[in-house]
């Protein structure tokens, strides 16, 4: 018995690792006038909704530049894979985009993990590489010595950032000073979250009075609640994805818990809605990239015409792969050639690029310094939005 | 106190769905010496067709339950029927990689039907609060007790008092010698799949209904710790799935409310193993040297 499970446990864990499979197009034919730029994102796969996404808000940004007449006259072209969820798939797609396909510059994959994997090829091939919305705090823009991976960019901010931000959002606009974590431990993002919420708001003279976590799957919280409702705290703040946070969520209103609940970009579906209900979400706020409630007229702007394209309200993947596709359209013109290293040089020079997710500087270590945006929910809606600056 | 009682209360609710859940494992294994691997899928599917009935074609709570329970017994035959009968005299460790295969054909091929994204249940139960004392009861907390004990009654009574139970009875101790005495062995197997799939496939629906949030890998967590729960209680043995379901639920409960709720799971795995080391027959399981 104890052999079968063992047996059955590793089968589980070698299905989980294969996934999907899809097919990417191929662009062939140079030409003087057209600039090529790769598109290495997941379209199939477990975060196919991520890199989908984010693929919509690139290429809605090139159909624009090209109708209005492309870069210096040179049309762009993307060349798009699919890399399936995978980082193996990611790297060497990003090597085939790099040594045959060859592009100026590589945008996506969208996550992390996948991100990660493809730093080798662009460092070894010399062509840059820019993620929208891989957010890990280590191990993308600078390496494991402290070094600056020269040919890797981002243009979002990173977890830690979001941590600081909900912990100072919590002391300074609610007034809180204890807090309760509840963390997903089965993923860097929520672990990196949790240590600088806490360090944030322990240095700003609050206390965590409890630290409790869970796993990605989970669906029963109440026994975490039932404990935590006997202690003394103001907010909750939940670093994790919104399949579990909702939940969570609806567990601690109907059990009366009514605490201001607290989280990051992870909660950012509308499936948190479902999960929750309407009438679970009062009190909820989170940080996020950008918010369609913003008066700002480029991020209306930038909603509408989403909106004609596609019928649908744009969500933070769609404004970053948007700002993703200007960013690079706006570097290659800045570099004023389609050379890789001129393109990544003007990359690293950024100065106040106006973009739907916010302005920002390129900072030294290739991450930008830009503001969040705090969301609050009334009835599930965005009700309230405060920008909250770096630092 | 208060806090205390809470915390049986939901650790009670949790612990009925992994009994329902445990009862299939254990019926199964008692009458074919089989881990069925694909049990937690079953109750996936179950949670699904609670879903499809609840949300497409607008039935309410029973109606849905006996629904899934229906097509989660039909289901169970086919697997049984497809998978493991041309298997029957096969040696044990190939009908359990078949189990697997079979858990993982029904895990992805859901997958590829619905999608990967978790779903959510339409409001069929009210959430009405019950207060008793400083214990918080809600009406769909009691929808699972009462629904969990009712299965289970009505289970001890098909094997104890009924003829087929009797037949399933006489299959678990003895195959051949029931074929002898004219006992139809391969309806009874049939017969034992279909009833503990039922009972997945209503653990499918009241979960939906509690947690509010269905997927098509959710059955492997709640598969591995029925699992523990039928070999605490005695694998083989059904009061021993229900007290293991229970205990199990329990123990969860208090270790993230008490302990340390990051260790959950790890305590629930590492129970499993002290009991493969302690009492490996388990609570309730009877005693048997294996003859060399």
């Amino acid at each position: 018995m104890k052999k079968s499970l063992v047996l059955f446990l590793l089968l589980a864990m070698v299905v989980s690792l294969a996934g999907c499979s899809g097919s990417g197009d191929k662009n062939g034919g140079a030409d003087a006038n057209e600039i090529k730029i790769g598109i290495n994102y997941e379209l199939t796969g477990a975060v196919a909704s991520y890199g989908e996404s984010s693929v919509n808000g690139i290429l809605m940004a090139f159909d624009e530049i090209n109708a209005a007449g492309g870069i210096n006259g040179m049309k762009i072209v993307p060349v798009q894979f699919d890399n399936k969820s995978e980082p193996a798939e990611a790297t060497s797609l990003a090597t085939r985009l790099m040594t045959q396909e060859g592009v100026v510059a590589a945008l996506g994959p969208a996550t992390s993990g996948n991100f990660m994997a493809t730093i080798p090829v662009a460092m070894g091939n010399k062509v840059p590489i820019i993620s929208a919305s891989a957010t890990a705090d280590k191990g993308v823009t600078v390496d494991d010595k402290g070094n600056v991976n020269e040919y890797v960019f981002r243009l979002c901010f990173n977890d830690s950032f979001q941590g600081v931000t909900m912990a100072n959002f919590a002391f300074n606009n609610l007034n809180a000073t204890k807090a309760v974590i509840i963390q997903d431990n089965s993923s860097d993002y929520g672990k990196g979250l949790a240590e600088n919420f806490k360090a944030t708001f322990e240095a700003a003279g609050g206390t965590i009075v409890a630290h409790e976590g869970y796993v990605a799957k989970d669906k029963d919280f109440n026994a975490i609640l039932t404990s935590i409702k006997g202690k003394d705290f103001d907010v909750i703040f939940i670093p994790g994805y919104y399949q579990e946070a909702g939940l969570i969520i609806k567990q601690a209103r109907d059990q009366g818990i009514d605490a201001p609940i607290l989280g990051a970009d992870g909660f950012d579906s509308p499936v948190l809605l479902e999960l929750a209900g309407a009438e679970a979400l009062n009190d909820v706020y989170f940080s996020n990239h950008y918010s369609s409630i913003d008066e700002d007229p480029l991020v209306k702007e930038f909603i509408k015409a989403y909106k004609e394209k596609n019928g649908v309200e744009p969500n933070a993947f769609n404004a970053l792969g948007y700002d993703l596709g200007m960013f690079i359209a706006d570097a290659v013109e800045r570099a004023g050639s389609a050379d890789p290293e001129a393109i990544k040089d003007a990359l690293a020079e950024t100065k106040g690029f106006v973009g739907v997710t916010g302005t920002f500087d390129m900072g030294e270590d290739h991450n930008p310094i830009k503001s969040a945006v705090v969301i609050g929910l009334e009835n599930g809606v965005q009700a309230t939005s405060v920008k909250v600056d770096p630092n | 106190m208060d806090q205390f009682l809470q915390q049986m209360v939901n650790g009670l609710s949790l612990g009925s769905i992994y009994a329902l859940i445990a009862l299939g494992y254990t019926m199964v294994y008692g009458i074919i010496k089989l881990i069925n691997f694909a049990h937690g899928d079953i109750y996936m599917i179950g949670a699904y067709i609670g879903f499809a009935a609840t949300t497409y074609v607008h039935l309410g709570f029973f109606p849905a339950l006996i629904l899934s329970m229906i097509v989660c017994a039909i289901l169970g035959m086919i697997i049984e029927r497809v998978a493991y009968k041309p298997l029957r005299n096969s040696s044990r460790i190939t009908v359990l990689i078949t189990a697997i295969g079979v858990s993982l054909l029904l895990e992805y091929s859901m997958m590829f039907f619905v999608g990967a994204e978790v779903r959510s249940y339409p409001k069929v139960l009210t959430n009405h609060l019950f207060h008793f004392g400083g214990v918080r009861v809600n009406m769909q907390q009691i929808y699972i007790l009462v629904t969990a004990v009712a299965l289970m009654i009505l289970l001890q009574y098909i094997v104890t008092k009924t003829k087929t139970g009797k037949a399933m009875r006489a299959v678990s101790i003895d195959k051949d010698a029931a074929q002898l005495m004219g006992i139809r062995v391969d309806k009874t197997i049939s017969i034992t799949f279909a009833i503990g799939s039922a009972f997945a496939g209503a653990a499918g629906v009241l979960v939906g209904i509690y947690y509010n949030s269905i997927d098509p890998l959710m059955g492997m967590m709640p598969g591995l710790k029925a699992f523990v729960a039928a070999v605490f209680g005695g694998i083989g043995s059904i009061p021993g799935a229900m007290i293991g379901g229970l205990a199990i639920g329990i123990m969860e409960t208090l270790v993230a409310g008490y302990g340390n709720s990051m260790y959950r799971d790890a305590a629930v795995f590492a129970f499993l193993i002290l009991i493969l080391i302690l009492k490996p027959s388990g609570l309730l399981g009877k005693n048997e040297r294996e003859k060399v």
